[in-house]
């Protein structure tokens, strides 16, 4: 007698397989939340497009973002048409040329280089910093935390900027402050003021965590002290600090754009190959002292700068609901 | 392996350090539990009941708690000697303990399986792929259907009773030689809980393992244990076996339990009475017995002289009241306060 594949399984379980809906953890939820919000998958679109230009962006450009060419500085965008026509805009040079004549359109392509390894970059250190700090602060408890938290404290109140702008001065002419650029100074400066909320984050989490029964029946289960943190408290406080991390990037995009503005950040390369040879923030600034000859060596900067950190914004906003379960 | 009982607790004190002062939530208590039995500890809450397991398993959390004195003799060797580390190889390979709250007690955002086979591989060294087999064979002995496809569900979804199943799996993944489980039905509704109790009782005729179950619950204790122990504000005030205690109490705090639940094989018309006033304020207990102001049969200048020692009262029971009464003594009148 045949039977069937469905007939077989009924034998074996006793019970008809109820048709149930797929295994979902947390995480497949809160992909399935942030799909739905359309900001968030925008934001995300807009960010992977300017990852694709920061990685490609030798191909891209038209020309190198620091070569000059003589007569030809200045230039408005190809489509503005001007009374100097020295200053017209130029089919060569889509958003026109700055005052030393480089193209303003292959500057904001490499400038994103920097926007996005400096958002990245830092929020790993502080990270790597902030992550076991919160969690040996908030499960040691006693002294250890006591410790810990005041230095932090110490840290939080140092003004950031202040200290950050200090230190970048400060440290100019040192290898530090050459590295990349001045990247890797900036990196450093913006790690050490930026840990202190993920510490905090972290802590709060776990003093919370640990007073639940599943930990408790982790260690009754005899899980050593170094597997219970990582394996069994550290998942649990994730999506806060996935969501701290999507707004720490444009905080960190943006103080790039201010201290290379205010002349202390990343400097503009004049090597041919360097991989960050521009940001947007020193952009900004030439920008800057060339708005008496038009807007548009601002605006372009600008707008990169805001499309880029709104995106991130968004993307964190869509993450926090995405991930909190009571928000369906 | 030695002879002798497989848990003999010794004078244990566990003390917790408050802001009001000490709080001897154990009070010298002994007991001991044998191979293959299974030992009910009842009190009401705050009687001690729950401190006593967590400080057998030594996860008191300190501060502020502390155990303060006694010996914990599991297998002849005093676990309160032990290192932390000698201390995880035991918990959860040879003592595991099932907690109240099977909705709370498995992490959230790990899988079953993870949780179930963390244990094996900790303790049994097993690969992943061995113990991923175990927990198989595990979750289909405590009667989940389907196993090997849950094993990679997360813990919301499954019922609570399904969840305490997971967690009565993961107590025995190691074949402990003693499961303590603390309140393992109070979360559950009453079906889900006799089918609980009859897994426990199941698995432990299967298995060997000796169990200590703790709960206000005097119905789980009849139909579970072999042998009971009675706490109150932090002593055991009365021991003996299971229907010896059911039959003859002779603690009057034992007796007032005992009366003040309904049972099918009365006349309808008996009256349950409550035992009155409320458990006392463990801060500087004095040194009388802790029951005596809500005791039906306080006799002045002897119950407030002294802590009534246990005495024996009858083959393996002991009662810790000075006089002897029992559930037939009537209650005197001039012993009700005015």
């Amino acid at each position: 007698m045949a039977t069937s594949p469905q007939a077989k399984a009924i034998m074996a379980t006793g019970a008809p397989e109820m048709p149930t809906r797929a295994p979902r953890s947390l995480w497949s939820d809160a992909i399935r939340r942030l799909r739905k919000n359309v900001a968030a998958v925008f934001s995300i679109g807009v960010i992977l497009f300017f990852i694709v230009i920061a990685l490609f962006a030798p191909l891209i450009a038209p020309y190198s973002p620091i070569t000059q060419t003589k007569n030809n500085s200045l230039r408005q965008p190809t489509w503005v048409q001007s009374d100097n026509p020295g200053l017209n805009g130029s089919p060569e040079h889509l958003l026109g040329t700055d005052a030393l004549g480089r193209d303003i359109f292959s500057q904001l392509i490499y400038g994103s280089r920097v926007s996005l390894i400096v958002g990245f970059i830092p929020q790993v250190i502080v990270l790597l910093i902030g992550v076991p700090l919160g969690l040996i602060s908030g499960y040691a408890g006693g002294r250890v935390d006591n410790l810990l938290m005041r230095f932090t404290d110490i840290i939080i109140a140092f003004p950031d900027i202040l200290f950050v702008i200090t230190l970048t001065t400060a440290l100019r002419e040192t290898f530090l402050g050459q590295a990349f650029n001045g990247l890797l100074l900036i990196f450093t400066a913006l790690s050490i003021v930026g840990w202190t909320g993920i510490t905090r984050l972290v802590r709060g989490q776990v003093l919370s965590l640990k007073e639940k029964e599943f930990i408790e029946s982790a260690r009754a289960v005899g899980v050593p002290t170094s597997q219970i943190l990582f394996r069994h408290i550290l998942p649990n406080t994730l999506a806060p600090i996935i969501v701290s991390v999507a707004f720490g990037i444009p905080g960190a995009i943006i103080a790039e754009a201010f201290l290379t503005f205010v002349g202390t950040g990343m400097r503009p390369s004049t090597d041919i190959n360097a991989p960050f040879p521009t940001s947007w923030g020193a952009m900004l600034l030439d920008g800057y002292s060339n708005l008496s000859s038009g807007p548009w060596y601002l605006l372009f900067p600008v707008l990169c700068v805001g499309l880029l950190t709104m995106a991130f914004t968004f993307l964190g906003d869509g993450l926090r609901d995405a991930l909190d379960p009571r928000g369906e | 392996m030695a002879n002798g009982p497989l848990l003999e607790v010794q004078n244990l004190e566990t003390h917790f350090k408050t802001q009001d002062g000490v709080v001897k939530a154990v009070n010298n208590v002994s007991f001991h539990v044998d191979r293959g039995e299974t030992l009910g500890i009842v009190g009401e809450s705050g009687s001690g009941k729950s401190v006593t397991s967590l400080s057998i398993m030594r996860l008191i959390p300190s501060p502020p708690g502390k155990i303060a004195g006694g010996k914990l003799l599991f297998d002849g060797e005093n676990l309160l000697d032990m290192s932390d580390e000698e201390m995880r190889a035991i918990r959860g390979n040879r003592i595991s303990m099932i907690f109240q709250d099977p909705m709370t007690s498995l992490n959230p955002v790990l899988t079953i399986g993870r949780q179930i086979t963390e244990s094996l591989e900790l303790h049994m060294k097993m690969s992943q792929r061995e113990s991923r087999n175990r927990a198989v064979e595990l979750l289909s002995m405590v009667g989940i259907p389907s196993p090997a496809r849950r094993l990679d569900d997360y813990p919301h979804q499954f019922s609570g009773g399904m969840r305490q199943r997971v967690m009565i799996a993961m107590g025995l993944s190691c074949n402990p030689e003693l499961l303590i489980a603390d309140e393992p039905t109070t979360a559950l509704d009453v079906t889900i809980q006799a089918q609980i109790l009859e897994l426990i009782k199941r698995l432990q005729r299967e298995l060997g393992t000796a169990v200590i179950i703790i709960t206000h619950d005097l119905g789980v204790v009849a139909g579970m244990t072999d042998r009971v122990v009675v706490m109150y504000a932090g002593r055991i005030v009365e021991e003996g076996p299971t229907d010896e205690i059911f039959a003859n109490p002779r603690m009057p705090y034992t007796i007032g339990l005992l009366r003040s639940i309904p049972r099918l094989d009365e006349s309808a018309d008996r009256r349950l009475t409550p035992i009155r006033g409320l458990p006392p304020d463990l801060i500087g207990l004095p040194q009388i017995c802790a029951f005596s102001p809500r005791c039906d049969y306080y006799v002045a200048g002897k119950c407030d002289a002294q802590v009534p020692p246990l005495r024996t009262v009858g083959p393996d029971h002991r009662a810790a009241c000075l006089f002897d009464i029992t559930l037939e003594t009537p209650i005197p009148e001039t012993a009700v306060p005015a």
